[in-house]
């Protein structure tokens, strides 16, 4: 019994120091370096993935009417404001005539004039062919020279011909008063479709240039939307395909479409294909031109193949691969990929057959030497 | 010969394993301070890891994405492809910014990854949740210490992103999440203008009559359009073809090219060399005085330990007892308090201090070996004072006192 204190005491002090040591050797094998990464599987799917591509653009009229006078003036009257809709051959405004009208009264009084010189020369012409006749007569009777009778003969020819200069004048000043009255009728602002007045780009009373720009149309049935999709990822784009338009202003909705056409030429700047992608329906009300838009196109399906997570594709020593676990053992295999699809499928051509297993996610980076400890989600991440 | 340390401390354990447990707290904040030093040069360094690349072209005669800001067209890339040991080509744009959600905002470093397959140089190289980026556009993979989850939406600048993947160490030379998000969404984040400045700047654009002709429509709408476009990225990475030497492909990209390039040593050099080096400077220096502190606690404790039991060693003096003996028995306590100290230490750094600290704190066992070597050379080293004093009692004391 008088040990009993002692061996209390001794007790007591393992009770504390062991747990101490315990917990010592867990933390030094347990953390950094010498701790086994946390992994977790995934196993080779036979699958077939549907491929999509996504790209962004913004909603442009196929159609736009730029109205404008064909040469420079000035605004008079503008009817339509932006927002209206018009139909093919309504007036929308009327350019100023400035000194136009004048001109055709110009034209009018010259022309009254030209009428006037025709009967003058006509007169003429009808005097000197009497004239003309008559001294052939007295030529027949000896009563006059010959000598005068050329005269009178000469005057009818000069009569004849001031009697043509007076017809061509008077044609003349005619087509010039209707080049006049085609300029005057040009003067107004016609609509060539029915369409939508969506810029209003000069007010009454403003000087324009030839070719600028009054009013602009837009054709509201052919909206599209010119989209962007990245070269890297365009594989597959054709005409005809199926596609979801997402608008910036409706996120969440989604509207249906096609694709349209697929553009001859790409942006070699952005580096970017363009493609032009029609809706199935256009929205009511309309959709804002240059508002922006996610387009997602649906590929179609592909055959099963043998498919993993894309966070399992890693490189190492320039190649792309795959951590394989087999029996617990960790492997670099070298695959080649597939196609894609936007969940981050990815297809295994060559490197893994079904039922493979392979490092979906790891805590750290791997390497061949790396202990692995198998868990369902890596610790600390909430799912 | 039998242990007297070893009864002296039976006699009073809870006082001896409490002030050993005190002592292993300031040993477990010494062994943070290194951790913290080293997982500061390990975030330095896994922003280089991360990034997968073994050149950095940047612009020239500056130092490069992380210490100093670097523009570079995008187009470039494409030349560097073409020299020869090039095997890949990547833009990339880093950005430290808030990022926003819908509860406040997080610190990080939005990257720009150029689109492609994962193994892109600059792409996260592996993840612990979700999958990598697939789309162009609006997606994001974001480290986990941002706090963000899968399906979280997010705000860069005007645009929001979708969280597809998690990935864990992926930070920037501060410590400061990364969050990946395509390229051509980061380079819109950095170099366009908001909406206000982009107004401002079409009005003056506008008022300038060089830009606004009357005879020339059109003129203006294409001068606007050029002042928005934003060809810019921070540096190109380059991964060299097996075979080449990285030095011999950056001295060919900066002869023709005419651009600066760094190499990974060279990187390094500039990350822990000069962009971390005071606060590495000021994390050693509280290292040393912690040190220093820790060993003038532990002699001040040995020293108190020593006196408190003055009329015993004077005892054992007087039966005889050699010397030997009585400083075994301080200097076997000394160690003893030296060892709880250490193994309270260790287990506080790593399961108390480590996790929550709010830099990553990185603990080599190399460096908890150090220190435990220096623990113990503190401990003999403070023992000498309490030896000392030991050896100088008058065996009379015992009688006297």
């Amino acid at each position: 019994m008088k040990k009993l204190p002692f061996q209390k005491r001794t007790l007591a002090l393992i009770a504390v120091l062991f747990p101490l040591l315990v917990l010592f050797v867990y933390v030094a094998l347990r953390s950094g370096p010498l701790a086994p990464v946390s992994v977790v599987l995934a196993t080779v799917e036979n699958k077939s993935i549907s491929p999509k591509l996504f790209g962004i653009g913004t909603i442009e009229a196929r159609y736009t009417y730029k109205i404008g006078p064909t040469f420079a003036g000035r605004v008079k009257r503008l009817d339509v404001h932006v927002g209206e809709r018009v139909k093919a051959g309504q007036v929308l405004g009327e350019m100023d005539p400035v000194d136009l009208d004048e001109r055709i009264r110009a034209q009018d009084a010259t022309l009254k004039r030209a009428n006037a010189q025709l009967n003058e020369a006509q007169a003429r012409k009808d005097y000197a062919q009497t004239q003309a006749l008559r001294y052939e007569q007295l030529l027949k009777a000896r009563s006059t020279s010959e000598e005068v009778v050329a005269t009178k003969q000469q005057d009818l020819l000069v009569a004849k011909a001031g009697l043509t200069a007076a017809r061509e004048e008077l044609s003349r000043v005619r087509a010039e008063r209707e080049a006049l009255e085609a300029q005057r009728s040009n003067l107004s602002l016609v609509a060539p479709v029915d369409g939508l007045v969506v810029s209003r780009d000069a007010d009454p009373g403003t000087t324009v240039v030839a070719g600028q720009a009054v009013v602009e149309l837009i054709d509201p049935s052919t909206l599209w939307v010119n989209v962007r999709f990245d070269q890297i990822r365009a594989r597959g784009l054709a005409a005809g395909l199926s596609a979801q338009i997402t608008l910036r202003s409706q996120a969440g909705e989604l509207q249906a479409g096609r694709v349209l056409r697929v553009e001859p030429l790409a942006d070699a700047v952005t580096e970017e294909t363009l493609a032009k992608v029609v809706f199935d329906q256009i929205p009511d009300p309309l959709p804002p031109i240059g508002e922006l838009a996610e387009i997602t196109i649906t590929l179609p399906t592909l055959a099963a193949t043998p498919v993993v997570p894309n966070a399992a594709i890693h490189h190492k020593d320039s190649r792309l691969g795959v951590w394989q676990v087999t029996n617990g053992d960790l492997r670099f295999t070298a695959v080649s990929l597939g196609i894609a699809d936007l969940e981050g499928r990815v297809q295994i051509r060559e490197g893994l057959k079904v039922g493979d297993q392979v490092v979906a996610y790891s805590e750290n980076a791997l390497n061949e030497h790396s202990r692995i400890h198998v868990v369902d989600h890596i610790p600390g991440v909430t799912q | 010969m039998i242990s007297l340390a070893g009864r002296d401390i039976m006699h009073s354990w809870g006082k001896f394993v409490f002030t050993g447990m005190g002592l292993g707290l300031l040993i477990g904040i010494t062994l943070s301070m290194a951790g913290i030093y080293r997982g500061m040069v390990d975030d330095a360094k896994v922003l280089l890891d991360n990034s997968g690349a073994d050149l950095w072209v940047v612009q020239k005669d500056t130092l490069g994405p992380y210490a100093e800001s670097s523009s570079l067209y995008d187009d470039i890339w494409r030349g560097i492809r073409g020299m020869p040991g090039v095997e890949r080509a990547a833009n990339i744009t880093y950005l430290t910014m808030q990022v926003g959600k819908q509860d406040g905002d997080v610190r990080a470093m939005v990257t720009g990854v150029t689109p492609g397959e994962p193994g892109t140089p600059g792409w996260p190289p592996y993840l612990v949740a979700g999958r990598q980026i697939t789309r162009s556009h609006y997606e994001a993979v974001a480290d986990i210490a941002s706090g963000f989850k899968l399906g979280d939406r997010i705000q860069i600048r005007r645009n929001h992103y979708t969280i597809v993947g998690l990935t864990r160490r992926m930070v920037s030379s501060n410590g400061d999440p990364m969050v990946f998000i395509p390229l051509k969404d980061a380079q819109e984040a950095q170099f366009l203008k908001d909406n206000d400045a982009i107004r401002e700047q079409r009005r003056r654009t506008a008022e300038n009559p060089a830009f606004n002709r009357p005879g020339v429509p059109g003129l203006l709408d294409a001068v606007i359009a050029s002042q928005s476009t934003n060809p810019y990225v921070n540096a190109v990475l380059v991964r060299v073809e097996p075979g080449h030497a990285p030095e011999e492909v950056a001295e060919s990209i900066r002869r023709w090219k005419r651009l600066t390039v760094y190499t990974r040593s060279q990187m390094e050099e500039i990350l822990v060399g000069k962009l971390i080096a005071t606060s590495a400077r000021q994390i050693f220096m509280f290292l040393v005085i912690l040190s220093i502190v820790s060993s003038a606690i532990v002699a001040f404790i040995i020293y108190t330990l020593t006196l408190g039991k003055i009329r015993e060693i004077a005892v054992l003096k007087l039966i005889g007892t050699k010397n030997r003996t009585i400083v075994g028995l301080i200097m076997q306590q000394s160690i003893a308090l030296g060892l709880i100290g250490f193994v309270v230490g260790k287990i506080s750094a790593t399961l108390l201090m480590a996790p929550i600290f709010p830099k990553y704190v990185l603990l080599q066992p190399l460096d908890s070996v150090m220190g435990f070597i220096a623990v113990v050379m503190i401990c003999v080293l403070s023992s000498i004072i309490a030896i000392r004093a030991a050896l100088r009692v008058d065996p009379a004391e015992a009688i006297g006192g």
